[in-house]
């Protein structure tokens, strides 16, 4: 299917830096009209901010925007916004729906781009009294429908669609437009059933049939095996590998995505404690975080260990601690030091001595517009009334604000949390700092067991370093028990002593740390649905 | 023309915590402030609106002497009229902290006041125990319908405002028929002629009129202050400051800061937010009785319609925002409230020979809850 | 002009019915007891709700398009209100009256709705996720400029001169205006009477003009994006509609229709109360158009037409049937503000359980089939 004229998208050392933080260095990449192209990688690889700069989406231009080149039909391009980048033919399908829930298939398909009839009151106040030509309209999303091969029903309301259906009926939208002649599709059938992944597979092929070439992102390497011309790998912002589907396999692909040199893992001190009694056994967990689904997972966790969970995004990793301390609605069972802790309170975990450190620090983890003070000492105080004073023999529970201080800057002082104060607001911190608060707030509650939930996400090297080393000395110092759930296997490989990794929202297996990175990555992939 | 009650009014003053709604984005605020001017930080600081309402004050008592007003009249009016409203004021502390945001239901808590200042004069009740018995009687009236309220307004979380309002006007349009029919038989209240329903105004005279007020009273030449009225609103200020300062009121504030974060420390989000409505309901109905014993009469049926908005006017002048407010922010903005309401007639009429204080006041009162919603909040409602 | 095929969960038809037109069928059955207690006529209910109906209802299809556009009930329409009496004001004061009068009036509100209704735009952008309760402000932040211009500015500052119009004092309007010459011109004209019912032909002709606009209007291009905009503002705003300028015009339109809707509704009344008439409209209006069966994020031309008969009949008969039932005529008085305001805290209270409700609903699906999966999975 390759040709041999100027390619239609050529990137030229494309790179982009997030305030100094390098994501993405020297990406080049070509791709012929009707070229499939399979695009993986690890979750922060680097693949949708590529896609981002390539649909001059906004967060790039704010921050400070890109360097290298993009030639598209032989012309040097530069999107100022997703607009201009439609308009040149590039369509892009995100995971997230854009359609409007109230609306036929039809009017999403043809959304903001509707064939109009002009009226005597349109000649006086403008265009947009035209009145829609629904004839038209029918007209053409019926003949997207036929060019996506897919049949869904274009008067259904979007709201009674099956998942699927939306996916569809937002594919036909990008064909409905006659510019396209490129179509990235983000992780498509992460939603559909098999028979409607094998659908949209087969109309990717009719696609590029008809000359339109596709960028098609996915964790199911099989589909890209059976759809794509080339498959391209990334991996910590640079592209690793570029191949031939022909060429290759699911297993050298899992590889180029995870492998990383050996020397990384030779820091880590993985321990072997498979003798140590088990403090918190989980028995048929399913919990209910969307996009993060749980179904069905056992897991036993050693006294004293730190026990990694990794997993692709979406698999499920982040819904286990979110599940368990009762965040999100759950159930199953959890038997934590020998006693049973009932689901879905957050308060009785917390009493029991787990804590948990949440990945969304800014929704969840802190009171951004108090004082670190508060941020710190909230859980202690009102799980284990510690910094109360009793007032009144005990019926007036009343803050003591000096140990509260003094608590904070106890911590501040460990974590070497930067801040003019503890009266300071904890907004006003580095995204770093904040997550030191967020572990001050956990290790104020002197827990036995500890969730850690991405601690490293969204935060500068140096941070990170701190934070790990901060757990780390939790764990040997205190003898607690951490659970800490990331997406960075590389992280977990260098402080965990045993590492589980989740696929399709159930454990797909757990292997020593030590084991070689290429182990977990095939174990990433077994279960992706 | 003129429906609304006339005696809330106040003005604005600084706040601190103001500069969280002006600098939006944590990262972005220092920068911002960085660039501005000397005045516009002044400005941004304190508010536009609240400056210009503290300007006008200053500027109304500045130029009372000269318009022939005697000034200690009317600091003494102002002081007074201070008074009465604080408490009502207070209500919106802890529906604000809680993150239900402005309580625009005050009306239900009124009507529980009204409700027991009634039954405490039909039981025969007279002079100062009166007052009393009419916030014992009126206390598990406003338990009972704050937590039916709270109840509901756990049921639309994120649609408070308009909702409470509507609750407030429905219970005071329900309670007017419930005066006429209600069997109250004493005859200081019902209408003369027929033997039943109660009259819209009924004085206060033998009962609770100036009860407090006159507790202490100091009269210093045309200078008289309210002792005790004020007394007992810094007394229920302290207690709520108190509160604030307790574990439960501790995690009150960390669910109006911030659910998710309340939440995942294992607080129960709905029983907080109910009890700070309940709290809010019950000092409604002692704000009321407050006001009543200083004003000297009850006022029932469409009176106490209105009532939220100057109250929601006030805390908002002193510094308040849709998530964030103090005690300090009751007494500022209840104290320019009031005094703007009582210097404009007088001083306008003799400068420009026009009444115009009712229009003024319903600009800026109002003007001040646009303000406060159109500005930016993060998290918290909505 | 297109099917919409839906998958809605099968049920008995006859409690479905009932569920979804609860308000509706209250109205029905106090309208059933009231009526025959009331001991009015059949022919005089039936003039007064004909009268009625000419009335309100062009005011009411003022609320349909900010629905439309998603921005909830539009208590700003008191601006438009404003904005109307105002132009009468102009017109009584230069004596131009019957239907010239009317048709001036209504040019004239024009400028001064576009005005009012882009400020109460322009703020309502600025306060997504709360337009009600912000323009239920607007309308009283309003109310206090409007009162400052018609009881200060007019006389001194903007030339009236009428004496009948102006206060003894010499500036400000009095609170009554006489609009006794222009008083149902619109009504009388073309009315025919059936049976004693007097049919204003006129008005209703304006009445279906403006059904069939906003019907119209539903199919035009800015229809569609209101729509859209309505239902997910970020998808429309990725689809390239401009969002904040479509809410804009959809209150301006709202504004204008308003204003043009209460100069019908005061030359019907004959005479205007300068302070007060259009303080209580918006609410009437709302509460009119709830009973008809429409909710905060929808409504329709059918919602307006029954809400106004049901209501209105409540209104007329509740006083005398309060009466009978209590002695005490105050209490039908009272009665019928309440259910007014009732109505409209049942219906947002509905509405914002329903939103929060379908939320949950979701999250209890997803874990149900998870349940199952997991159980087949074990066997």
């Amino acid at each position: 299917m390759t040709n041999t004229k100027s390619p239609l998208l050529e990137m030229r050392n494309v790179k982009k830096d997030f305030y100094g933080n390098q994501v993405l260095s020297d990406i080049n990449l070509t791709l012929q009209a009707g070229e499939v192209l399979g695009l993986c990688g690890e979750n922060g690889a680097g693949k949708s901010t590529l896609m981002k700069i390539l649909f001059g989406m906004d967060v790039i231009r704010e921050t400070g925007g890109y360097s290298g080149d993009i030639l598209f039909n032989g012309e040097k391009v530069n999107f100022a916004s997703p607009f201009e980048a439609l308009e040149a033919g590039i369509g892009m399908v995100h995971q997230e729906f854009s359609l409007i829930p109230g609306f036929t298939a039809t009017e999403n398909i043809l959304l903001n781009r509707e064939p109009q009839r002009r009226s005597v009151l349109s000649e006086v106040f403008g265009s947009r009294l035209n009145t829609l030509n629904y004839k038209e309209m029918q007209r053409r999303s019926a003949e997207a429908i036929e060019k996506l091969g897919v049949h869904i029903d274009a008067d259904m309301v979007i709201n009674d669609m099956p998942v699927g259906h939306k996916q569809f009926t937002e594919i036909a939208r990008e064909l409905s437009k006659d510019q396209l002649k490129l179509l990235i599709l983000d992780e498509p059938t992460a939603v559909l059933t098999e028979k409607e992944a094998e659908a949209l597979l087969d109309s990717i092929r009719n696609m590029s049939r008809r000359g339109i070439a596709v960028i098609f992102i996915t964790h199911r390497l099989h589909e890209i095996l059976s759809v794509c011309d080339r498959v391209v790998v990334m991996r910590d912002g640079r592209v690793v590998r570029d191949v031939p589907s022909g060429e290759t396999n699911v297993m050298d692909i899992t590889r180029w995505m995870v492998g990383r040199d050996v020397d990384a893992a030779a820091q880590n001190e993985a321990r072997d404690l498979s003798n140590e009694p088990t403090i918190l056994s989980i028995r048929n967990l399913w919990v209910d975080m969307p996009g993060e689904i749980v179904r069905n997972v056992n897991l036993d966790v050693k006294k004293g260990e730190i026990l990694g969970i990794g997993g692709l995004a979406g698999q499920g990793k982040l819904g286990i601690p979110n599940g368990i301390m009762g965040l999100y609605e759950a159930g199953g069972t959890v038997i934590f030091d020998g006693k049973e802790i009932p689901l879905n309170n957050p308060r009785h975990c917390l009493e029991a001595n787990l804590a948990f450190v949440s990945e969304d620090r800014r929704g969840v983890g802190l009171l951004l517009d108090e004082s670190l003070e508060w941020n710190v000492a909230f859980p202690a105080m009102q799980i284990q009334g510690k910094c109360l004073k009793k007032l009144l023999g005990g019926l007036i529970k009343w803050r003591d604000e000096k140990a509260i201080t003094d608590l904070t800057n106890k911590y501040i002082k460990e974590l070497a949390i930067k801040c003019t104060s503890s009266k300071q607001k904890a907004k006003e911190l580095s995204g770093g700092n904040q997550q030191k608060v967020c572990l001050a707030k956990a290790f104020a509650l002197e827990p036995k067991f500890l969730f850690v939930s991405e601690p490293t996400r969204g935060i500068d090297v140096g941070a990170k370093a701190l934070v790990l080393e901060a757990l780390k000395r939790f764990n040997r110092e205190n003898g607690v028990t951490v659970v800490m759930i990331s997406s960075e296997l590389e992280e977990l490989r260098s402080i965990c002593d045993r590492i589980a990794i989740v696929s399709g929202g159930k454990i797909a297996g757990i292997l020593p740390a030590t084991e070689p990175s290429e182990k977990f990555g095939e174990l990433m992939v077994s279960g992706v649905r | 023309m003129k429906k609304e009650p006339k005696d809330n009014n106040w003005s604005p003053s600084k706040l601190n915590d103001e500069m969280n709604s002006v600098l939006s984005t944590p990262e972005a605020s220092p920068l911002q402030m960085a660039q501005m001017s000397p005045l516009r930080r002044l400005v941004a600081s304190f508010g536009l609106p609240r400056l210009i309402i503290t300007a006008f004050l200053l500027l109304m008592f500045i130029a009372a002497p000269f318009t022939g007003s005697d000034f200690w009249t009317q600091v003494s009016n102002t002081i007074n009229r201070f008074s009465w409203n604080a408490v009502l004021v207070l209500a919106m502390v802890p529906m604000i902290h809680s993150g239900c945001g402005l309580n625009f239901g005050l009306p239900l808590g009124i009507i529980s006041g009204l409700l027991g200042a009634t039954m405490a004069i039909e039981f025969g009740f007279t002079g100062p125990v009166s007052f009393f018995m009419a916030i014992v009687i009126s206390t598990p009236i406003a338990i009972v319908l704050g937590m039916g309220y709270g109840w509901l307004l756990n049921k639309i979380k994120g649609g408070e405002m308009m909702i409470a309002t509507y609750v407030g006007f429905s219970s005071v349009s329900f309670m007017c028929m419930m005066w006429l029919l209600l069997p109250y038989k004493s005859p200081t209240m019902v209408w003369g002629y027929a033997g039943k329903g109660l009259r819209t105004t009924i004085s206060l005279e033998g009962f609770y009129d100036k009860v407090l007020a006159n507790f202490l009273q100091i009269n210093i030449g045309t200078l008289s202050i309210p002792t005790g009225t004020i007394l007992f609103f810094a007394l229920l200020a302290f207690l709520m400051w108190a509160f604030l300062h307790t574990k439960t009121g501790t995690a009150m504030t960390a669910v109006g800061s911030n659910p998710a974060f309340a939440k995942a420390a294992g607080i129960n989000i709905d029983k907080t937010r109910m009890l700070s409505v309940v709290i809010s309901t019950w000092l409604a109905a002692v704000g009321i009785l407050v006001y009543q014993q200083g004003f000297g009469f009850i006022q029932l049926y469409m009176a106490p319609f209105y009532m939220a908005l100057p109250a929601v006017s006030a805390i908002l002048i002193g510094g308040a925002s849709v998530n964030k407010a103090s005690i300090a922010n009751v007494v500022i903005g209840t104290f320019l409230f009031q005094g703007m309401v009582t210097m404009t007639p007088t001083v306008m009429n003799s400068i420009i020979q026009m009444d115009m204080s009712e229009v003024i006041r319903v600009i800026v009162s109002q003007g001040m809850i646009l303000y406060a919603l159109t500005r930016k909040t993060k998290g918290g409602n909505n | 002009m297109k099917k919409k095929k839906t998958l809605r969960p099968e049920g008995n038809p006859i409690v479905r019915f009932i569920r979804n037109n609860t308000v509706p069928i209250m109205f029905v059955l106090i309208c059933a007891v009231c009526i025959p207690l009331s001991g009015f006529s059949p022919s005089y209910l039936l003039n007064e709700i004909v009268t009625r109906m000419g009335r309100n209802i062009f005011l009411i299809l003022c609320l349909l398009i900010p629905i439309m556009a998603g921005m909830g009930l539009n208590f700003g329409m008191t601006l438009g209100a404003m904005a109307g009496e105002i132009a009468l004001i102009f017109v009584a004061d230069w004596q131009i009256w019957g239907i010239p009068g009317v048709i001036l009036a209504m040019i004239l509100s024009i400028p001064f709705s576009i005005l009012l209704g882009l400020l109460c735009g322009k703020l309502l952008n600025m306060s997504k996720g709360r337009e009600m309760i912000t323009s239920y402000i607007i309308s009283f932040f309003i109310n206090g400029l409007y009162q400052l211009v018609v009881l200060y500015m007019m006389g001194p500052i903007i030339p009236i001169k009428h004496f009948s119009i102006k206060l003894p004092r010499g500036y400000g309007i009095r609170n009554t205006v006489s609009l006794l010459n222009m008083r149902q011109v619109l009504d009388n004209a073309l009315s025919v009477t059936i049976a004693g019912v007097k049919i204003p032909i006129l008005t209703f002709a304006i009445i279906a003009v403006l059904c069939l606009f906003v019907t119209w209007f539903r199919k035009t291009k800015l229809g569609q994006d209101m729509r859209a905009v309505g239902q997910n503002m970020e998808v429309a705003r990725a689809a390239g509609i401009n969002v904040e300028r479509t809410r804009l015009i959809s209150i301006v339109i709202s504004t204008v229709i308003a204003g043009f809707g209460m100069i019908i509704y005061l030359q019907n009344m004959g005479n205007l109360s300068t302070y007060s008439s259009h303080s209580q409209i918006g609410m009437f209006c709302i509460a009119a158009l709830l009973v008809g069966g429409a909710s905060v994020d929808k409504a329709n031309i059918g919602n307006v037409f029954l809400g106004v008969i049901l209501f209105h009949t409540m209104f007329i008969v509740a006083p005398s049937a309060g009466a009978k039932i209590t002695g005490d005529s105050m209490i039908g008085e009272y009665f019928r503000v309440f259910i007014s305001y009732g109505v409209i805290t049942v219906a947002l209270v509905m509405y914002e359980a329903k939103k929060r409700r379908a939320k949950s609903l979701a999250g209890h699906k997803l874990a149900q089939d998870q349940l199952t999966e997991d159980k087949e999975a074990a066997q």
